[in-house]
């Protein structure tokens, strides 16, 4: 069979996953993980779109030459690739750090309590 | 000493070693795929290579999947032909990877199975958002595949140095565009019938090393060439322009200023923009990409690959900057523009003006760029790969298994359905490609990008954040943006190249002039390469559909969702609590 209802749906599993949903616990792990991209997500989009605008637009901007032949928009766009390194570092860090050990934490309630198991209900909530 | 033959001599044996290096190429990876298919049992295997891939491993497979012969061979001849532009292009396609690792990898990896509609459909009525994804991955895929395979047609008779006229092997420049493209096509199939998604990524993963040691190569020799210097390679590459500083700035081909025209000039700025949403926008929707996520044991590694990905995608998007430049300052843009029009052959003529110049005269040109081209032919055939499994999946383990049966049908029977999807759209792809393979199809990356970031980006976004979303929003979004998209394409100036107060009359050559039907000095006729007429005047015209149609796709998303009832609360919170913490991933 290769239904794709997932095994841990059928009996009170679907309630589980409510209960977990509205656990403080699992209300920290969203709040962090949206804490960080949220704002990183809206920081590089506006970020890129200043890129293409001002290379739309200001092109006496871009066209000034900063050192040698190297000009604004040549640096601007360089920029481009550190930001997208550094935030990708970031997040990689800030995921490790902060998020997997609350992500741990609550995949071992999920799955302990869930899955093969199914017997009793011995924690709740 | 034969003059002749001197001249003669390296074009034969380069054009040789290329089909000697490329033969050798599918043979190894031809090899690895028999070895891939013993080891390729389970659905899983077939769909997902198993899970086992590294988080290196797939970040190389990720680049090897993504840097298209568009972003090799096209940004590099942008550059050298249009200067500073091309890079916009280098910018979009990297800066787009962070929507995939913020917002789309690891959520999509806890949660899904084989193919984005496993995301879609989780708490969703399974067939008629499996349906609208099937679709919409099917369309992208197609559009793309296309793209590069008629590309290939092109690259050939470039490559090989097949002149007009000339033969090669009994075969004509037409003949042996028709053959390279049967002939990709048959390959593409074998990978992913046999190899499946394991074979196929070690297809990917290959291509990538070759991609990345072969531009590595190329722009140290640039940068010896220039003593390191870049403002000195900057500033030949801008005189040998001919456009002097004007090359090194945004403007000489996206969003133009037209002096004295300022509807025109508006047009074309706005076109850059909606270039620019389609490219940062897409990547995350595109599901050949989205589908690699899947062959990683964990979220962690899904994530992980994709800072592989960036890191190997950056470095390679800097390099073509400097392959660019290095092919505008050392072989000079007249010279590339006489041997393709757009550009596409400058990074291989830059590998032979590198070779001749530093290793051992013409031999040493001939034999770098005979590797250039194995390695721009291997690069396509990674990408049609990818694109044939992730349409053939969809199909297999969507349309069939969960549409068709319901979701009661064994894991034998649907992975025989997948090989048989791949022969059927790789027989498509290839008679659809063949038929196009006059045409300018160039477009056809961006317009995939731009359908993959209306129809799938806004459903996947929603469908993982958005608790009130449903089925209702995720079809009309899929449905929606998908229409938009190729509606807006349908009537812009890519089919109707007709000049209007917003579209300047271009210069035609006399062949231009010739196809389509107009005197030479004709002021009508703004895109010459206009599908269905030259000189009928586009409704809309923009040649980008982004800046319409992902608002629409976005705006159908939230409509659709908010004018149905259907609310799953337990499986949203399943679907929540799954892709947040991992539990529960397949």
């Amino acid at each position: 069979m290769t239904t794709d209802e997932p095994e841990a749906t059928s009996g009170d599993g679907g309630s589980r996953y409510l209960q977990v949903q509205q656990s403080d616990e699992f209300a920290g792990l969203r709040r962090a993980f949206r804490r960080f991209v949220f704002p990183f997500t809206a920081a590089f989009l506006i970020w890129y779109a200043l890129y293409v605008i001002l290379s739309a637009y200001a092109r006496d901007f871009m066209g000034q030459k900063v050192f040698g032949n190297v000009n604004v928009a040549l640096i601007f766009g360089l920029l481009q690739f550190v930001t997208t390194f550094l935030i990708a570092w970031l997040y990689e860090r800030y995921a490790t750090n902060k998020l997997e050990p609350m992500q741990e934490s609550l995949k071992a309630q999920v799955e302990g309590n869930g899955g093969a198991s199914t017997v009793t209900e011995e924690e709740p909530a | 000493m034969n003059s002749v033959v001197l001249a003669a001599g390296p074009a034969v044996s380069a054009r040789t070693l290329t089909i000697v290096l490329f033969v050798v190429f599918v043979a190894i990876t031809l090899w690895i795929t028999i070895w891939a298919s013993r080891q390729t049992r389970s659905a899983t295997d077939f769909y997902a290579g198993g899970r086992s891939f590294s988080s290196f491993q797939n970040g190389m497979a990720i680049g090897g999947d993504y840097m298209s012969a568009a972003s090799f061979l096209g940004i590099a001849g942008i550059i050298a032909l249009s200067g500073y532009d091309g890079f916009l292009y280098s910018i979009g396609f990297l800066v787009a990877w962070l929507v995939a690792l913020l917002l789309v990898a690891e959520l999509m990896r806890n949660s899904g199975k084989y193919t984005m509609a496993d995301v879609l459909a989780f708490r969703m009525r399974q067939r008629p958002v499996r349906t609208a994804a099937s679709i919409s991955t099917i369309v992208v895929s197609i559009f793309y595949l296309i793209a590069q395979m008629v590309g290939a047609g092109s690259l050939v008779a470039l490559l090989l140095g097949i002149k007009t006229g000339e033969t090669f092997m009994g075969m004509s420049a037409e003949t042996a565009k028709i053959v390279t493209i049967i002939l990709i096509g048959i390959l593409m199939i074998v990978y992913v019938v046999i190899g499946g998604m394991k074979g196929t990524t070690y297809v990917q993963i290959v291509k990538a090393f070759m991609l990345m040691l072969g531009a590595l190569l190329m722009t140290l020799l640039v940068f010896v060439a220039y003593k390191f210097n870049i403002s000195d390679l900057l500033g030949d590459a801008a005189e040998k322009s001919g456009k002097g500083a004007a090359f090194l700035e945004p403007g000489q081909r996206y969003g133009k200023d037209i002096v004295g025209n300022v509807a025109a000039s508006t047009v074309s700025k706005l076109d850059l923009l909606s270039l620019g949403l389609a490219l940062v926008l897409g990547t995350a929707g595109l599901p050949h990409i989205l589908i690699r996520f899947y062959t990683v044991p964990t979220a962690k590694a899904a994530r992980r690959s994709v800072v592989w990905a960036i890191g190997i995608i950056g470095t390679f998007y800097l390099m073509t900057l400097a392959l660019g430049f290095g092919a505008a300052a050392l072989v000079g843009s007249a010279d590339i523009a006489k041997q393709d029009a757009a550009g596409n052959t400058a990074a291989p003529q830059l590998a032979q003006a590198l070779g001749e110049k530093y290793l051992g005269g013409s031999t040493g040109g001939a034999v770098l760029l005979a590797v250039i081209a194995a390695v721009a032919f291997a690069t396509i055939l990674a990408v049609v790969a990818g694109l044939t499994l992730a349409s053939s999946s969809s199909v297999a383990h969507d349309l069939y298994a969960n549409v068709i049966k319901k979701g009661q049908t064994g894991e034998r029977d649907e992975v025989k359905v997948a090989r048989y999807a791949a022969f059927a759209i790789g027989a498509i792809a290839i008679l659809l490609a063949i038929f196009a393979r006059g045409l300018n199809v160039a477009f056809l990356v961006a317009v995939a990008f731009a359908i993959a970031a209306s129809a799938n980006l806004p459903a996947i976004l929603f469908s993982l954040f958005w608790k009130k979303f449903n089925t209702r929003g995720a079809t009309w979004g899929i449905y929606g943006g998908l229409g938009s998209a190729l509606l807006v394409v349908l009537l812009s100036p890519i089919v109707w190249g007709g000049a209007q107060s917003t579209l300047p009359a271009a210069k035609l050559t006399p062949a231009q002039a010739a196809t389509c039907g107009v005197p030479a000095d004709s002021k009508e006729v703004a895109n010459a390469s206009a599908l269905f007429s030259c000189t009928t005047d586009a409704p809309i015209p923009f040649s980008n559909p982004g800046l319409i149609s992902i608002p629409l796709g976005f705006l159908f998303a939230a409509i659709g969702a908010a004018t149905s009832r259907e609310r799953d609360e337990e499986k949203y919170a399943e679907l929540e609590v799954r892709s947040l913490t991992g539990a529960g991933a397949h």
